[in-house]
């Protein structure tokens, strides 16, 4: 057997940072974390809580309270399950705007000024950063968030052109994650009102060819807590996760009742 | 071992909504939507009424040094200036008191205070639009003092 001269295959075939720690050419930084804490244990008032962490270019906010949970204060209390932007657990304000701390950079935040963290406004706080979410299910139930059809079960899959689908695509995006709800200003003093989630979920509905309970939606919404509730700030499209245009879909909805009343 | 008081655990929270986030019931009617729709009108019409009421005012003849008295009486002799004018003072004041019954609704927190100052913009926007209109209809443009002499100012057309 003749050996030829074989260099060695690298460990790794990308091209690494060698002067690196390990995170390649991640770049570092400190930031410095505060978080409204709402302890009702101990506490009826909340306190805001900080902490200096030195965080990767790759890092999100909530990896960043990871680390502070995990490494510094297990008491902090957060909601995050899927911690890639689908399951909407992990919505609140971060500063001043609701996002996804799960999609939400921090390099992209202010590094500058501490990063404030805190729950979503309008819901009940139970604790830190967990809100009650059931005032804000509440409202989703009611506007019937389900297909509804009458006579015979097609024996195959119900059809539906490209273009009726397009229709209704944008809200079918939604993961149920409050940021809208929270955001809006009529949401935080009158907590009856319906929402822009449960809107734009029934007009995921409304707007569905196959669906036939579009008017008993319609008649809910027509309420003095349903859509014209909406002033039109955009603070819904603006924290929408999804991009979700979120004002556009309300709109729909009270044209519909328009055009369902004259 | 755990003792008795610390197994005790505290009765589920769920399902127990605050009374703030329950949606009175009974309210049935069109009436938020007739508002809505209403604001939207009046408002594209108060823009042509508003500005046609400037224009006329400030624009034609002596422009904002020819408005006085007699002008205003002169104007209100016409039927078409005294619908103009009654127009916009509907639509001027329902537009302002629905948009003010709206802030009411979005801010005041507590239903007295929203009661109250409701009723407030109510009373003064009925006075407002039954003195307004009054004086649209009775409005007199030949005014004399106690002797029987036409008051200074007043219009041209009197003295005939």
């Amino acid at each position: 057997m003749s050996t030829v001269n074989e260099t060695a295959e690298p460990a790794s075939k990308v091209e690494l940072n060698q002067s690196g720690d390990g995170a390649g050419a991640v770049e570092s930084f400190d930031i410095i974390l505060k978080v409204r804490r709402y302890v009702p244990e101990t506490s009826e008032e909340s306190y805001w809580d900080e902490w200096k962490l030195t965080m990767y270019g790759t890092d999100r906010v909530l990896d960043a309270l990871h680390k502070v949970k995990w490494e510094h204060d297990g008491s902090l209390t957060f909601r995050r399950s899927c911690a890639h932007g689908i399951c909407g657990s992990d919505a609140m304000r971060i500063n001043g705007r609701n996002r996804l701390a799960c999609k939400t950079l921090l390099k992209d935040l202010d590094l500058s000024k501490p990063i404030t963290v805190e729950a979503i406004k309008g819901l009940p706080v139970e604790k830190d950063l967990i809100v009650d979410m059931e005032p804000f299910f509440q409202s989703y139930r009611e506007i019937m968030p389900f297909l509804v059809t009458s006579g015979h079960e097609p024996t195959r899959e119900r059809y539906q052109s490209q273009k009726d689908r397009e229709i209704y695509d944008d809200t079918t995006k939604c993961i149920l994650c409050a940021a809208c709800t929270s955001s809006c200003p009529v949401f935080w003093t009158d907590g009856q009102y319906f929402g822009p989630a449960a809107i734009v979920n029934a007009h995921r509905f409304i707007f569905d060819s196959r669906d036939e309970a579009g008017d008993m939606r319609l008649e809910i919404l027509n309420d003095k807590e349903g859509v014209w509730r909406c002033r039109t700030t955009f603070n819904c499209s603006e924290a929408c996760p999804r991009g979700i245009q979120v004002t556009k879909a309300i709109a729909e909805v009270k044209q519909a009742i328009l055009a369902r009343s004259f | 071992m755990s003792t008795a008081a610390e197994t005790t655990i505290a009765a589920p929270r769920s399902t127990r909504v605050d009374a703030k986030y329950t949606r009175d019931k009974g309210k049935k009617g069109n009436f938020e939507m007739f508002a809505w729709l209403f604001m939207r009108v009046s408002g594209v019409i108060l823009v042509v009424l508003v500005f046609g009421h400037l224009f006329s005012n400030l624009m034609l003849g002596e422009g904002i040094h020819g408005v006085d008295f007699g002008f205003v009486a002169g104007k209100w002799a016409d039927p078409i200036w005294m619908f103009w004018d009654l127009v916009m003072l509907w639509l001027a004041m329902l537009h302002g008191a629905n948009g003010v019954r709206t802030i009411i609704n979005d801010y005041a927190q507590r239903d007295g205070v929203r009661f109250w100052l409701s009723m407030i913009l109510y009373v003064a926007t009925a006075a407002i639009i039954i003195l307004g209109t009054l004086v649209i209809f009775t409005f007199e443009p030949c005014m004399v003092d106690a002797t029987g002499q036409l008051l200074s100012g007043t219009p041209a057309f009197c003295a005939g």
